[in-house]
């Protein structure tokens, strides 16, 4: 199964509340993803020349304090980490090529979840409740966001696992269904020179569309040619910098609903996470057709 | 079929358990002929008024989840919003009435009844129907009335791709444009009999201001129903 949800706020007053008005969406998908859960929030940008680095340690006893002061001390530039449990998002200015070698290097025992300017990613096995609680959700502020919860079909379950994935910079997906070439998918990328970090179906889907971009498709060129490549049930949700896309499979296997207000579009698995959504009956509700590709921008 | 004599009944589903509901709906027909029961904020829950088995009136006072009237017989079941997936799977007999859209697979497998969806309906509509009527004012998705048996099909809007694919005697009735037709599924000349069997469906489902004239007929072209060796790529 798995479940998705998708939030933009249309009305600025709400964007404070994004987090408060999303956690009865994630929620509501328990019984579609009981066992592990995960959210990309889209907030406000880092100065010009920052990136953010979203870290996940496995472990909530990690010094993340010894971190920020051995990356100040061997790369002589200020770094900021705002840890949250096991994650962290660190904020600098140097560019992310030499962070990630630095990191690998001298903490490989931490995962890389995201590098952008707006968006953090938290992911982490658990109910969707208990994970939401452990980073505070409900607090979150910001513009847009995708969440996922999961129920795991094809590959084990750990928080590498966990969606979102990311395929560059302030750029996550979610995915609810299942991919039946994944394999060989990985295998031809992988050729391609794209790094795989985990063997979850999502994650080749993910790394196709990367391939695609760094190729020189648009998003909708890249997902016109994933209806050819990617074999299996798919609803597909992304994130960017200032948008929330949506696509569903040929066969539409897999659910979505969407609820079109004034204030706020609302996406999701199913109509029960939208149902608590404030003034839905004056929403537009909808299914979206499988083979189109829906954006909503801020 | 609603008796005056008989107070309305009413279930406020944010506060009372859906399986409770259901335990009622499915209680003795004395208690329930001719009983209105309304259901309030079912908010998208699963499997509401499922196995209904007497002739009451249930109206769903919003959007209802998956399954929704599921094998229904002899109720009347009014869903105000829209239904998910498999609205009215294997109905036998009564009325289920969307009055938004539904998802896929409506009246999935259906016997009897009929099943009245008032906006679009998704994939997989009528499939596999063995004797019900579905009557949709919208759109159909694709792989609609897949393999359906017996039964009629009514579709005010367009149709997508492989439409009756492999259908065996259920009747297809279109208003609008059929993206693609499926295997042995052809159109049809609408006879005196099925123009009546049209009439009265949309006169049923609250559409009498269409005219039946306006629709093209499609059934099954019969060359599936054996194994025929010419007919391999088809199968």
């Amino acid at each position: 199964m798995c479940g998705i949800v998708g939030l933009l706020v249309r009305n600025p007053k709400m964007r404070d509340s994004i987090g408060e008005l999303m956690l009865p969406m994630l929620i509501g998908m328990t019984e579609r993803g009981p066992d592990s859960a995960g959210l990309a929030m889209f907030g406000a940008p880092v100065e010009a020349d920052q990136r953010k680095f979203s870290l996940y340690s496995g472990t909530a006893d990690f010094n993340w304090s010894k971190l920020g002061h051995d990356f100040e001390k061997h790369l002589s530039i200020q770094a900021k980490v705002e840890p949250k449990a096991n994650h962290a998002v660190l904020t600098t200015s140097l560019e992310p090529a030499t962070v990630k070698v630095w990191l690998k290097e001298h903490y490989p025992q931490l995962h890389l979840l995201s590098v952008g300017q707006l968006m953090d990613i938290y992911k982490d096995v658990g109910t969707p409740a208990q994970v939401a609680e452990r980073y505070d959700f409900k607090n979150f502020k910001g513009t847009h966001l995708v969440g996922h919860t999961r129920m795991a079909t094809e590959s084990a379950i750990t928080p590498a696992h966990a969606h979102p994935f990311t395929a560059g910079e302030d750029w996550c997906l979610v995915h609810n269904g299942s991919l039946s070439n994944a394999n060989s998918l990985r295998r031809k990328l992988e050729y391609q020179g794209i790094e795989f970090e985990t063997d979850n179906d999502t994650e080749a889907a993910c790394r196709y569309l990367q391939w695609r971009m760094r190729e020189g498709d648009d998003l909708e060129t890249a997902l016109h040619k994933g209806f050819e490549e990617l074999d299996g049930f798919y609803t597909l949700l992304m994130g960017t910098r200032n948008q929330l896309a949506l696509v569903r499979d040929p066969f539409g296997c897999k659910p979505a609903i969407v609820a079109e207000h004034d204030d706020y579009v609302a996406i999701a698995s199913e109509f029960r996470s939208l149902a608590h959504l404030p003034d839905i009956k004056n929403a537009k509700v909808f299914e979206p057709s499988p083979m189109e590709m829906y954006v909503w921008k801020i | 079929m609603e008796n005056l004599n008989l107070k309305p009944v009413t279930f406020n589903l944010d506060v009372k358990p859906l399986r409770e509901v259901n335990q009622y709906l499915h209680g003795d027909a004395s208690e329930l002929n001719g009983r209105s029961i309304f259901i309030e904020n079912p908010n998208g829950a699963h499997n509401i008024a499922v196995g209904l088995n007497a002739q009451m009136d249930v109206t769903i006072k919003g959007h209802a989840g998956y399954y929704a009237a599921g094998m229904n017989q002899l109720a009347k079941i009014t869903i105000e919003g829209s239904a998910g997936s498999g609205v009215a799977e294997n109905m036998m007999s009564g009325v289920v009435h969307v009055k938004g859209f539904a998802s896929n697979a409506a009246a999935a497998t259906a016997n009897g009844g009929l099943l009245i969806i008032d906006g679009d309906a998704g994939l997989r509509t009528a499939i596999a129907i063995k004797g019900a009527d579905v009557v949709v004012g919208g759109s159909v998705g694709s792989f609609s009335a897949f393999m359906a048996q017996a039964g009629n099909f009514v579709i005010l809007g367009d149709a997508g791709e492989g439409l009756g694919d492999s259908i065996y005697e259920a009747k297809i009735f279109v208003r609008g444009k059929v993206k693609s037709l499926g295997a042995d599924c052809e159109k049809k000349t609408t006879s005196a009999e099925d123009r009546k069997i049209l009439a009265d469906l949309l006169i049923k489902s609250g559409h009498a201001d269409v005219s039946p004239d306006t629709f093209q007929q499609y059934g099954s072209a019969r060359t599936l129903y054996h194994f025929h060796v010419d007919n391999a790529g088809a199968y």
